[in-house]
């Protein structure tokens, strides 16, 4: 059941009605239903991955839980006889325990993703290397389904066991409620990656029916899926056009498709979780925010703090810090710091870990190589701007320029065309071609074509392109007006012609502009593959 | 604390840590500091500072820094 979809309308809808008539003290098994359902909907085989993952992060938690509470107990009631040294040796144990389940739990959920999303990826490697060797290269792919959202759900059900095992919180003593966590619909097709202590302080919660709560969330939702449906699936099919013929379309149509490609991946991805945040809203559930208008970024680094933030924090938190604080992170900042200078010792550690998580995060996007060069891109970037920050900071003082308005638009736009160029990893079909896609936007000048109607044969019409420049207007005014705080807030304060006018034509143009019909297909989210 | 005073002045000379309270908020920490600090703790106290404990409010001065470094050497 896909998001822009009637049935998922009418499924909403009718759960909405549905929450606020039951007690309140059941809206939460509902919800926990509702997600099973939806999830049935999307393939009835991915339940048994979801319930393993479920079931496996309970009882690691529980036996994690258990072993610390022991250990509490046994501290305090022989805390006088028991030496600081006994102490030690006492608690080392018990978190040896805890590690153990941790790992084991660690080890069981990312197995299954590792073998669900990776093992086609790692027989065609194998198959390539093979070939190259003289062999047959003849292993035969996995006919294995990818469940829906696995990588979300999965990331964010074990942030939840280091948490527990970190004694952050203590671990959910209710199955049913951590099965909600794990599968709370909204978030399953595309995040954001929750926290337990944070989601679980409304998710589990009684909510009264608020009209604030309503009315803000489903203006929320209707700016979402008029980002969607009426943006990102109609840009969807010039980009289509433009990726799949990489031969014919080349040059000043690679620079076209790159850029149609960033403003379709911005409305879909930004769309989808307006959609998710908002039927959270309805629900009463408060839900991270994902976003921080990231196209408004000045350097790569800030766009990585501001786009798709749930997925940076996690790597942050669960990947980056471990290793780059790691006893074997020590040693080496203790080796260069003795052997080569301060510098690289503060600055060595550091590097491995962030090529370590850049690796990871290509990985986590998808299982090719294009996702991994994606990701390395990306870090490439950062160390080289991280490096190069004593230039800038020269450069700013000879030429004092950086405090202007002028300077800050420069860095907008250089910040958008570079992650652009990245991302044209995300499109073609390998490596090569996206390396001779970009070469081709500098040594093939066919830019004159761009106004000879062959953008006309891209798929879209001059009335599509009208509605496409539009929804960029006024995309660009929302963000603008967001600096100020919340636009719906800023709305809510205006005399109700107005509020209603834009409510109306937001609704209409969704139901007129939306991409529907011959030629476009009401389409998964991009982030949904991931 | 006379150490911990050491280990910063020794990353950034020019700052007067004794009363800096935003050294985080400001930026006068960045990423690689909080990780070379974290390996100097550990090299001269002893202590691991976990993960989950590298949030500004413990980073944003050389007090709340060595505090801490006490809280998890009391509870060591």
């Amino acid at each position: 059941m896909l998001f822009a979809s009637y049935n998922f309308i009418v499924f909403i809808s009718v759960l909405f009605i549905i929450y606020y008539i039951i007690p309140k003290k059941y809206q939460w098994v509902l919800l926990l239903l509702a997600s099973y359902l939806f999830y049935f909907f999307a393939g009835p085989s991915y339940l048994i991955y979801i319930a393993a993952t479920t079931i496996s992060t309970y009882i690691a938690g529980r036996m994690i839980g258990n072993i610390a509470q022991s250990q509490a107990r046994y501290l305090s009631e022989h805390k006088k006889e028991l030496t600081r040294g006994e102490k030690r040796v006492y608690r080392d144990r018990q978190k040896s325990k805890m590690w153990r389940w941790l790992l084991a739990c660690l080890l069981f959920n990312f197995g299954i993703l590792a073998v669900v999303k990776y093992s086609n990826f790692v027989i065609a490697n194998i198959n390539h290397i093979s070939k190259a060797v003289g062999g047959t290269g003849g292993f035969s792919f996995w006919n294995i389904a990818l469940p829906m959202g696995i990588s979300f759900y999965t990331f964010q059900t074990m942030g939840y066991i280091i948490d527990v095992y970190r004694g952050k919180y203590s671990p959910e003593k209710n199955i049913f409620k951590l099965a909600l966590f794990v599968s709370f619909f909204p978030q399953l097709v595309q995040g954001p990656i929750s926290r337990f202590d944070d989601l679980s302080q409304t998710l589990f919660k009684e909510h009264p029916f608020e009209y604030r709560n309503i009315s803000f969330g489903l203006q929320r939702i209707v700016w979402g899926y008029f980002k969607k449906v009426v943006i990102a699936d109609r840009i969807m099919v010039a980009v289509n056009t433009l990726i799949k013929d990489p031969e014919t379309y080349q040059g000043a149509f690679a620079l076209v498709g790159m850029l149609f490609y960033a403003f379709q991946l911005y409305a879909d991805f930004t769309g989808g979780i307006d959609i998710t945040i908002g039927i959270a809203e309805v629900l009463g559930i408060k839900v991270k925010e994902n976003f921080d208008r990231p196209y408004f970024s000045k350097s790569i680094a800030e766009y990585w703090r501001r786009w798709h933030i749930t997925m940076g924090t996690w790597f942050r938190d669960y990947l980056f810090y471990p290793l780059s604080t790691s006893k074997g992170m020590m040693k080496i900042y203790k080796f260069t710091r003795q052997h080569f200078n301060p510098y690289l010792g503060k600055r060595i550690p550091v590097y491995i870990s962030t090529i370590i998580v850049w690796f990871t995060t290509g990985l986590w996007h998808g299982s090719s190589w294009n996702f991994i060069v994606w990701g390395l891109m990306n870090c490439f970037v950062i160390v080289i701007s991280q490096e190069l920050e004593p230039l800038y900071s020269w450069f700013h003082s000879k030429v004092r320029i950086g405090n202007t308005i002028g300077f800050r638009v420069f860095q907008v736009i250089r910040t958008v065309l570079l992650l652009s160029a990245i991302r044209m990893f995300d499109c073609y079909r390998d490596v090569p071609t996206t390396f001779r896609m970009f070469g081709s936007m500098f040594t093939v000048f066919n830019y004159r074509e761009l106004f000879n109607g062959s953008m006309l044969n891209l798929g879209l019409s001059m009335a599509d392109y009208g509605v496409l420049l539009l929804g960029l207007v006024i995309l660009l005014t929302v963000s603008l007006v967001q600096r100020k705080g919340s636009v719906r807030a800023q709305l809510a304060s205006r005399p109700h012609l107005i509020r209603y006018a834009i409510y109306y034509a937001l609704l209409i143009a969704i139901l007129i502009f939306g991409a529907y019909g011959v030629g476009y297909d009401s389409s998964q989210f991009i982030y949904n593959q991931f | 604390m006379e150490e911990l005073l050491e280990i910063l002045e020794e990353l950034h000379p020019d700052i007067d840590f004794e009363e800096c309270d935003t050294l985080i908020d400001e930026n006068i920490l960045d990423s690689f500091d909080i990780i070379a600090l974290i390996s100097e703790i550990n090299l001269e106290f002893g202590i691991s500072i976990p993960p989950d404990e590298i949030v500004p409010e413990n980073f944003n001065s050389a007090q709340a820094l060595y505090q801490l470094i006490e809280r998890l050497s009391d509870e060591d």
